[in-house]
């Protein structure tokens, strides 16, 4: 079996702000059915690799190349067909309905003068469904709680239907019910081999159960990458986030606790 | 769900109530016209004095009193979306306040109409390119350093519009006070006003649905695949124009450019493929019906109409507002 083409990849990639280097020659292949979980401490430069990778920002140095493509030669419409980024946090300004809100995804998918249709309106209702805000379809985004904006914000990504999801940590105000519900969503979409997803977690253990691989940031410009069994490690971790933490396993799962 | 009949029906719906504003400005006045004599006028262009009056007269000014408020109304929206701030209006970024400096300045020299409009225009030209360069600094652009900068100019603008209120002579101050608080009663021709004001929408008009996403915030627009730089350009220059179109035709008239794309978005929602047209429509209406009343309430005394649009629009506001989705923050 021929392994899928790469979605995302990187080389020589060095990303910063101004002198502090939070990662320097990078390089990450992302290929359809993985799902690579980020992890590091506040400040390591996770979201900024993030959005990055997104094309969202430019890095200081190397190449990121979405299915094989620079952002700038694919187009800012065409990347994003092909790549969603779901913001660590967003506010909005105005109100509008939970409805409006998801169908925002299918910009990308609409021409200019085309109006939302009623397939696009069945996908953003799918969309809701699927983080469980189905019944919240007229509700006005101010009213929600910051957990139910946090799963919106997902629907609008569902209803964007990329091939690379880019999620900035996907859990922030998600209840525990719902972060599992989340993970096993996102677990559920690259299973068909089309998808991928990069996602910046805080939980390791989370990220050891649903993530194929991990990329370890550790703030002072080096990283590690590999497989989660062999990356999320209680030496590891403990060296990642400058605190002593200690394996627990019951033979199927591993769970890291503060030693 | 936004859909295209919604706004076909809500734009058709508005299109009616221009019309009669501008009828009705158009019967009203020293000389009452009933509605059949002023259709008769404007098709048949008769030598009486109805006709006079109507043609040459009134259908000027309410012409240009609605392209006014549409431009007014029109900037106020565009730029809320800029700034994501729904408390933004079109002078917030000092194109009113260089346009006054420039218009007070031609007042105070003795200049026409034409010379105050030419002196007015600059001024906002002039704050416009201002404001855009020192909030432009490096390249890098935020919403609220755009904010601060445009409301210090603005600041520094009024400062200067308050010494030379101080220092003119008595004899212009009604003048200048009039020109502050907008008038339409010097107006010339409004084809150039209208013509400007079909050419923004029409620009606008196509980007409608990037502006939702930009309103949503620029990474996420950016992320969905919106040119989010030139985008915030082409609408900080389009609204600038705008403004200063109006400014110079008019005066400062308030409140139009704050209260109209609120009392849209609160009726039929924040899709700016109808709110920018709705909200033309309903300014333009607005400030037609605000100038007809101006210039019949105290007859023959003529009061600015900017204290009309003021006095329409708060109670109207409010009363919106209080009505609005109960649930919210």
């Amino acid at each position: 079996m021929t392994r899928p083409a790469p979605l995302l990849t990187t080389h020589g990639l060095r990303v910063g702000i101004a002198e502090h280097t939070f990662c320097r020659d990078l390089a990450l292949t992302v290929r359809a059915g993985e799902c690579l979980a980020i992890l590091g401490r506040n400040g390591a430069g996770k979201s900024t690799l993030l959005s990055v990778l997104a094309g969202l920002r430019e890095p200081q140095a190397g190449e990121v190349l979405l299915a094989g493509e620079t952002y700038a030669r694919l187009g800012a419409r065409a990347s994003a067909r092909m790549r969603g980024w779901l913001p660590q946090s967003r506010s909005e300004a105005f109100s509008s309905t939970v409805l409006e809100t998801a169908l925002v995804g299918r910009h990308p998918h609409l021409a200019r003068w085309e109006w939302e249709s009623a397939t696009d309106a069945r996908i953003a209702r799918q969309a809701l469904a699927a983080v469980g805000l189905g019944d919240l379809a007229q509700r006005d985004v101010h009213t929600l709680s910051g957990g139910e904006r946090q799963r919106l914000s997902i629907a609008s990504l569902l209803t964007q239907a990329p091939r690379l999801y880019l999620l900035d940590e996907p859990l922030a105000h998600l209840d525990l019910n719902h972060q599992i519900a989340t993970l096993e969503l996102l677990a559920e979409l690259t299973r068909d081999g089309q998808t991928a997803c990069v996602m910046v977690l805080h939980e390791p253990g989370l990220a050891a159960r649903f993530c194929s691989r991990a990329l370890l940031l550790f703030g002072d410009g080096t990283t590690q990458q590999g497989a989660s069994d062999e990356v999320i490690t209680s030496d590891s971790l403990s060296r990642l986030y400058g605190y002593p933490l200690r394996e627990i396993g019951d033979g199927r799962q591993r769970w890291f606790m503060p030693a | 769900m936004p859909t295209r009949r919604r706004a076909v029906l809500i734009l058709a719906a508005l299109t009616g109530l221009s019309q009669l504003s501008i009828i009705l400005a158009l019967m009203v006045g020293s000389i009452p016209i009933s509605p059949a004599e002023v259709l008769s006028t404007l098709v048949d262009p008769g030598g009486s004095i109805a006709a006079d009056v109507v043609r040459n007269l009134r259908l000027p000014r309410a012409l240009t009193g609605f392209a006014c408020g549409g431009l007014l109304a029109l900037a106020g929206a565009l730029l809320q979306v800029l700034l994501r701030n729904p408390l933004a209006d079109p002078y917030v970024l000092g194109i009113s306040g260089g346009a006054g400096i420039g218009a007070l300045l031609a007042i105070i020299l003795g200049f026409g109409v034409v010379g105050v409009n030419g002196l007015a225009l600059g001024g906002a030209l002039g704050a416009m390119f201002l404001v855009f360069g020192l909030a432009h600094g490096d390249g890098g652009w935020t919403q609220s350093r755009l904010l601060l900068t445009g409301v210090i100019v603005a600041a520094g603008c009024g400062a200067v519009v308050t010494l030379m209120l101080a220092v003119a002579p008595d004899d212009r101050l009604r003048g200048m006070l009039f020109w502050l608080m907008g008038d339409l009663s010097q107006t010339s021709d409004p084809a150039l006003t209208l013509i400007v004001l079909a050419a923004i929408l029409l620009i606008a008009l196509p980007f409608a649905r990037e502006l939702n996403l930009l309103a949503r915030g620029a990474d996420v627009a950016q992320a969905l695949g919106v040119a989010v730089r030139p985008l915030r350009r082409g609408v900080y220059l389009v609204a600038s124009l705008a403004t200063a179109a109006a400014v110079t035709q008019a005066g400062a008239i308030g409140f139009i450019g704050l209260i109209v794309p609120h009392l849209v978005r609160l009726t039929i929602g924040n899709d700016q493929r109808l709110l920018l047209p709705a909200s033309v429509l309903a300014g333009g209406s607005l400030l037609v019906i605000a100038d007809t009343l101006a210039r019949t309430m105290l007859a023959p005394q003529q009061l600015p109409v900017g204290v009309l649009t003021a006095l329409i629009g708060v109670p109207a506001f409010l009363f919106l507002l209080s009505r609005a989705t109960p649930g919210r923050h």
